[in-house]
């Protein structure tokens, strides 16, 4: 049913208006992991990001993409917020309190990757200001440190702070960036892990046509 | 009359095909005949061009208003493309937003054919308005700067493409051509003059024109498409628009020449900005204003010649 649900609400809303209103500069598309268990890690300045980065699987396997989100934001409120994120989207809610202990914290991670399913993970843990990018947390070493076989594909992304940034409800139609990198292994220490991928997001801004430096 | 389309315009339509047609015959052919070489971009460039052209054709085919709203999309579109690759400031969005929303007015005047509200509503009322909507935000560190990219992109994206969409609007006086000639005209001699001056510079190119802007111009480029342009506009004018065959060479050589601006000016932006394309929609072409460079020149200097000579 939920299937259902989220090939309706892809096809017939988030991808016109991703296709359309939006636009995207897609770079390296062939480097989308396209079968689980993945994760993509993507920075984070927009709700659009989650949307635009589903709307770049098919709809056949929509229901494979699931975004990590923090549940008290997206499910606290409960009401209409909740049942978009649920039933429209698919998320996997996490806890952002720090009372869960680390093991349960991941769990429903665990399980979606042992579906073979694509995760989406925003490791800056928050949208903050936007098009800034703030450091990155550590959760996604401690969810694939013992799965090998997962895949984890940084994706840089632009322009989407500007379509819609946290606090407003206004959507102004930009073209946005998103570029695909390469995949990241695994390293010995969640540090060296996060720097790694922080160093990817670097370069992969490089290929940004919306970058510019003199915005602001 | 086919499909409701006057004869000489269909003959153009059906000459535009075959010239397609052609390409892609050459490009199969080089294909078979160099299996090594990579012909990806020529593909997707012709690709690209049936996709274009086909769609266009639809719309002229379908009726007036179809085809003024697919101008009033383009113009959006290449409007979107530009404020996404120019600096802007976040305060800008919601002035922003009211720029796009003079695409739909804009394209109203056009379809109601109110060619005085059409020729002053941006460069007038939006050019007035904008500012205004900009001190209210009250950001005025980059005011300046804010507000001449965000009326020059509305120029150049919704007021210069929006007069493709008026021409179809003007009363038809060459029957053989009908309402959808004149774009007919303008869409393919500036699309041919591109090709023309790159061909010709690629022939003869030596004296460079503006290497800062564009390492690949050429005098030889430039003057071989402008005097090719302005010989074919002498002789296809007649059968496409009210034009006299000497008003014709006049338009093609305006046309041959302010293309080449159009071109360059949006290259001087890319340049500046230090990016090749300013976007990727068009596979092969790169976005949707590497396309519609050198009509945002074109297409309001040869409407106001036409206008001038004949209404």
């Amino acid at each position: 049913m939920n299937r259902v649900m989220k090939v309706l609400f892809f096809g017939l809303i988030v991808k016109p208006v991703v296709l359309i209103v939006l636009g995207i500069n897609l770079r390296n598309r062939e480097k989308l992991p396209m079968s689980g268990p993945a994760i993509i890690v993507a920075n984070h300045n927009s709700h659009l990001d989650t949307l635009v980065l589903m709307s770049l699987y098919p709809l056949s396997m929509i229901h494979k993409v699931r975004p990590v989100a923090a549940a008290d934001y997206f499910l606290g409120g409960g009401g209409f917020l909740a049942w978009l994120s649920l039933a429209c989207i698919g998320i996997i809610a996490m806890d952002r309190s720090g009372q869960s202990a680390r093991g349960s914290l991941f769990e429903g991670c665990h399980q979606a990757l042992d579906n073979d399913d694509i995760l989406i993970l925003f490791p800056e843990g928050s949208r903050g200001k936007p098009e800034e990018m703030s450091t990155l947390k550590k959760g996604v070493y401690f969810i694939i440190k013992d799965r090998p076989n997962t895949s984890v594909t940084p994706v840089m992304m632009h322009g989407l702070g500007r379509s819609l940034p946290k606090g407003e409800v206004l959507l102004v139609p930009f073209n946005c960036d998103v570029v695909v990198g390469d995949r990241v292994s695994v390293t010995d220490n969640s540090s060296s892990y996060v720097a790694t991928i922080s160093e990817q997001f670097e370069q992969l801004s490089e290929h940004c046509l919306t970058k510019n430096e003199n915005a602001q | 009359m086919l499909f409701n389309i006057p004869q000489n315009s269909f003959y153009t339509m059906a000459a535009v095909v075959g010239l397609l047609v052609l390409a892609t015959v050459i490009r199969l052919f080089l294909k078979s005949k160099h299996p090594e070489t990579d012909y990806t971009e020529l593909r997707q460039r012709i690709q690209s061009w049936w996709i274009m052209i086909g769609l266009l054709f639809v719309v002229l085919t379908v009726s007036k208003t179809a085809a003024v709203v697919f101008f009033g999309f383009l113009s959006f579109l290449a409007l979107k493309e530009f404020l996404s690759i120019v600096p802007t400031r976040l305060a800008d969005r919601k002035v922003i937003f009211w720029a796009y929303l003079s695409i739909p007015v804009q394209y109203y005047w056009v379809s109601s054919s109110w060619y005085g509200m059409f020729i002053i509503f941006i460069p007038v009322y939006v050019f007035l308005f904008l500012p205004m909507r900009m001190v209210l935000t009250g950001d005025t560190k980059g005011f300046i700067r804010s507000a001449g990219i965000i009326h020059w992109a509305t120029m150049l994206a919704v007021f210069s493409i929006s007069h493709l969409a008026f021409l179809l609007m003007l009363p038809v006086q060459n029957e053989e051509a009908g309402f959808v000639g004149p774009v007919l005209f303008i869409l393919f001699m500036t699309q041919f003059n591109d090709v023309c001056q790159y061909v010709w510079g690629k022939l003869l190119g030596k004296h460079k024109i503006i290497p800062k802007v564009s390492p690949n111009k050429t005098w030889e480029g430039f003057l071989g498409g402008l005097i090719t342009i302005t010989i074919c506009a002498g002789l296809v004018a007649p059968l496409l628009t009210p034009l006299s065959n000497v008003q014709g060479l006049m338009a093609g050589a305006l046309i041959g020449a302010s293309g080449f601006i159009g071109d360059v000016v949006i290259s001087s932006v890319k340049r500046d900005l230090d990016i090749k394309d300013s976007g990727n929609l068009i596979p092969g072409h790169g976005g949707i204003l590497d396309r519609l460079d050198s009509l945002t020149y074109t297409a309001p200097l040869f409407f106001h010649f036409l206008y001038y000579m004949c209404y």
